[in-house]
C-alpha cells in the first residue's frame, strides 16, 4: 500500500515535468526517408533545392535530346507549351505566357521539370541535368548568361521579368478587380 | 386543327415575368393533365387468348441474374457519356473529361460521369504501397495508409467540384461557342464525399501556430502540388477516401485525395502523398504559370481559390431544342464556392424582366442546387438566362460586367450569366446577351 502510494506520487511528478507526447490514434510516425520519398516541392527562397549544378551550355544538348520533340526550339514552336519568347505580350490580346514572359519564380521551373519531365519518363535525369535544362531555358529567355552556374545557391537569386505582377486574391479579390461592388 | 393553330391560353395571374415565365406556384397547384390512351379490348368471348397476349417479351419471362456490380441499361450505353478531349499535344494523356450536364437530373453526378482534369494521366496506385505523410512545421510527423484512415470517424458531405477553367472559352472567343453545353460547362459536378477531416490529422501532428500554408503533393507522374491556406485546411478540408458511397475511382484520386469544398478543383490534390506544413506557398507551376487569371493591365490574380457564384440553364440548352409550342420546365444548376445559393432568377427576355425560380432542397453549402421554373413557350423568339445569388448577397455578373472588370485574357474563373437564344422554330443557340 505504501509502495503503491510512492509509485503514484512519482508517476504524478513525472507527468508534471514532461510535455504531452504528440500521438496519432492510427497513424505511424514518419521517418525522414518517408518524407524525402514523397516531398518534391522546392521554394522560391531555395528551401529543399538539392545539390548539383548546371549551365545553359550543358543544358542545350539535353534540351534538344529530351524536350524539343514536344516544346520546339527558341526559333520554332512545338506542339506543347511554348517555353520561349512572348516578352511584353502579357496584358495584350496576344498574350503568350512562357517561362520568360510569365513565370514569376525560377525555382518553379526547376521544381516542375525535375518532378514531371520528360513527360513520358519523369524523374529520369540527374539533379545536375535538371539544373542545366533550367539554365538553358533561362538563358534562351534572356534572363541569365550562357555560362552562369545554376545551383541551389544561385537559382533563388534569379530575377524573373514578370515576378512583380501577381496579385494575391485570397481570401478576396482586390476591390479594383472585384465584380461584387 | 393542327397543334400550331391552337390558341394557347395563359392566365395572366400565373405570369411571373415577360415572355411566358410562369409562377413557381404552378408546380404546386396544377395537376398535370395526362391522358392514357385506351387500348382496344380483344374479343375474349369468341376465342379466349392467354392473358399475356400483347405484353412485351421481358414481362413474359424471368429476367437476368443479378450482376455483382450494376451497370446502366444497354439502351443507354454510349448515349450518356462524358466528352473526353483528345490529348492537347504530343505524348500527353487526355486532359479533361466533361460531365453531360444537359442529360442529367438532380444534383449528384454519377461517379463515372464526374468531370476530371488530369495533367499527367491517371496513376494505377496499389493501396498497399501508398501512404500520405504530414510533416514540416509540426511537433511530430505521421503517415497513414488508407486502411489506417478507415479507422477514424468519417464525415460525409455533398460538395460540387469545378475546374476554374470551366466556361473559359467565353473570355476570349469573339463569337459565342456553339459546342454542346458539356464542352462549355461540363467541368463541374456534384458528389457525396466521405473522408477524415484534415484538421483531425493535423491536430494529431501538432501544428505550429506560425503555420500559414500546407503544400499538398500527389503521387501522379507530375507530383502535382498546390498550396492550401491553413485557415481552409483547419476548416472544412477533408482527406476523402469515398465518393458516392464507394471507394474513390482511380480518376478521382484513389486511394486518397484532398477535397477543398468550394475551391477551384486543381487545389483538391488527387492521389495525395505529402502534406507539408509551412509558412509560405510553394509557388508551384499550377499556381503561377497556370491557374492564375491574367488581367487587362498586365497583372494577374493569384490564389483566386474560391469559386464564384454561378448558374446555367441545362434544359433547354443548345443540345436540346424545343419541338413544339407549349409548357416547358426550365431547369438548371446554381452553385457558390462560399456557401449556399439563396436565390436564382430566370429571364426569358434577355434580362429585361426576371422571375424567381423554385430551388429544390435541401440547399447545401458549396453544393450544386437545382432550380426550376415553368415556362409557356408560344413560338416567339426568346433569350433564356439564369442569375444566381448566394447567401452573402453575391450576384452572378453579366458578361459585360465581368469583362469590364477583368478583360478577356483571364482564362480562369469565368462565371458570367449564360444566355440561350431560342428562335421561332425552337432551335437553341448560345449567344452573348
Amino acid at each position: 500500500m505504501f509502495l503503491r502510494k510512492i509509485l503514484m506520487a512519482s508517476l504524478l511528478l513525472c507527468g508534471a515535468t514532461i510535455t504531452v507526447a504528440q500521438e496519432s490514434r492510427f497513424g505511424t510516425p514518419a521517418t525522414q526517408a518517408d518524407i524525402d520519398k514523397r516531398f518534391w516541392s522546392t521554394f522560391p527562397d531555395g528551401e529543399n533545392l538539392p545539390d548539383g549544378q548546371g549551365t545553359a551550355m550543358l543544358g542545350k544538348p539535353l534540351f534538344e535530346e529530351q524536350c524539343t520533340i514536344c516544346h520546339g526550339t527558341p526559333e520554332a514552336r512545338g506542339e506543347n507549351d511554348v517555353l520561349f519568347g512572348g516578352h511584353g505580350t502579357i496584358g495584350t490580346d496576344k498574350a503568350l505566357a512562357t517561362v520568360g514572359s510569365y513565370w514569376p519564380y525560377a525555382t518553379t521551373v526547376f521544381n516542375y521539370i525535375r518532378k514531371a519531365m520528360p513527360y513520358t519518363a519523369p524523374m529520369s535525369m540527374t539533379n545536375s541535368e535538371y539544373y542545366s535544362i533550367t539554365a538553358y531555358l533561362l538563358y534562351e529567355n534572356g534572363i541569365i548568361g550562357e555560362g552562369d552556374v545554376i545551383n541551389k545557391e544561385t537559382l533563388p537569386d534569379v530575377k524573373m521579368p514578370n515576378a512583380g505582377n501577381f496579385i494575391m486574391a485570397y481570401p478576396e479579390v482586390p476591390e479594383e478587380y472585384s465584380i461584387q461592388k | 386543327m393542327t397543334e400550331k393553330n391552337k390558341t394557347l391560353v395563359v392566365d395572366p395571374l400565373d405570369q411571373a415575368a415577360g415572355n411566358g415565365l410562369m409562377s413557381r406556384r404552378l408546380f404546386l397547384n396544377s395537376a398535370i393533365a395526362g391522358g392514357a390512351t385506351l387500348a382496344t379490348a380483344g374479343n375474349a368471348f369468341a376465342q379466349e387468348a392467354v392473358v399475356g397476349e400483347g405484353q412485351e417479351e421481358w414481362t413474359l419471362m424471368p429476367g437476368d441474374d443479378l450482376p455483382e456490380y450494376g451497370d446502366v441499361s444497354r439502351y443507354e450505353k454510349g448515349r450518356v457519356k462524358r466528352f473526353v478531349a483528345p490529348p492537347p499535344g504530343l505524348a500527353t494523356a487526355s486532359l479533361s473529361g466533361r460531365t453531360p450536364l444537359h442529360l442529367l437530373h438532380g444534383t449528384i453526378t454519377p461517379s463515372g460521369l464526374h468531370f476530371e482534369v488530369t495533367h499527367h494521366g491517371i496513376p494505377d496506385i496499389d493501396p498497399d504501397r501508398h501512404e500520405m505523410v504530414i510533416h514540416g512545421m509540426v511537433k511530430k510527423p505521421f503517415k497513414w495508409n488508407v486502411e489506417q484512415l478507415e479507422n477514424y470517424p468519417t464525415v460525409s458531405r455533398q460538395y460540387f467540384l469545378e475546374c476554374s477553367g470551366n466556361t473559359r472559352v467565353n473570355w476570349a472567343d469573339p463569337k459565342p461557342d456553339q459546342n454542346f453545353m458539356y464542352m462549355t460547362h461540363g467541368l463541374v459536378s456534384g458528389s457525396e464525399w466521405t473522408g477524415v477531416p484534415l484538421s483531425t490529422l493535423l491536430d494529431e501532428c501538432g501544428v505550429s501556430p506560425d503555420a500559414k500554408w500546407i503544400i499538398a503533393e500527389g503521387a501522379d507522374s507530375g507530383s502535382l502540388a498546390r498550396s492550401i491556406p491553413i485557415d481552409k485546411a483547419l476548416d472544412d478540408t477533408m482527406v476523402a477516401i469515398y465518393q458516392n458511397g464507394e471507394r474513390l475511382r482511380p480518376s478521382q484520386g484513389y486511394p486518397m485525395r484532398i477535397l477543398n469544398p468550394g475551391f477551384e478543383g486543381n487545389v483538391s490534390i488527387k492521389w495525395v502523398r505529402s502534406l507539408y506544413v509551412t509558412d509560405k506557398p510553394v509557388m508551384s507551376r499550377f499556381e503561377t504559370s497556370k491557374y492564375t487569371d491574367k488581367l487587362h493591365d498586365g497583372k494577374s490574380l493569384q490564389f483566386s481559390l474560391e469559386m464564384d457564384v454561378k448558374s446555367v440553364i441545362t434544359r433547354p440548352s443548345n443540345a436540346l431544342s424545343l419541338e413544339k409550342r407549349g409548357m416547358y420546365e426550365i431547369t438548371g444548376l446554381a452553385w457558390s464556392g462560399r456557401g449556399k445559393i439563396a436565390k436564382v432568377e430566370v429571364s426569358a427576355d434577355g434580362g429585361r424582366t426576371w422571375a424567381e425560380a423554385m430551388l429544390e432542397g435541401p440547399i447545401q453549402s458549396k453544393m450544386l442546387t437545382r432550380f426550376r421554373i415553368p415556362w409557356m413557350w408560344e413560338g416567339r423568339p426568346a433569350i433564356l438566362q439564369s442569375r444566381a445569388i448566394d447567401e452573402f448577397g453575391r450576384v452572378q455578373p453579366s458578361r459585360k460586367e465581368l469583362l469590364a472588370a477583368r478583360g478577356r485574357q483571364a482564362y480562369y474563373h469565368y462565371h458570367a450569366i449564360h444566355s440561350w437564344s431560342i428562335n421561332a422554330r425552337g432551335a437553341v443557340r448560345h449567344v452573348f446577351a
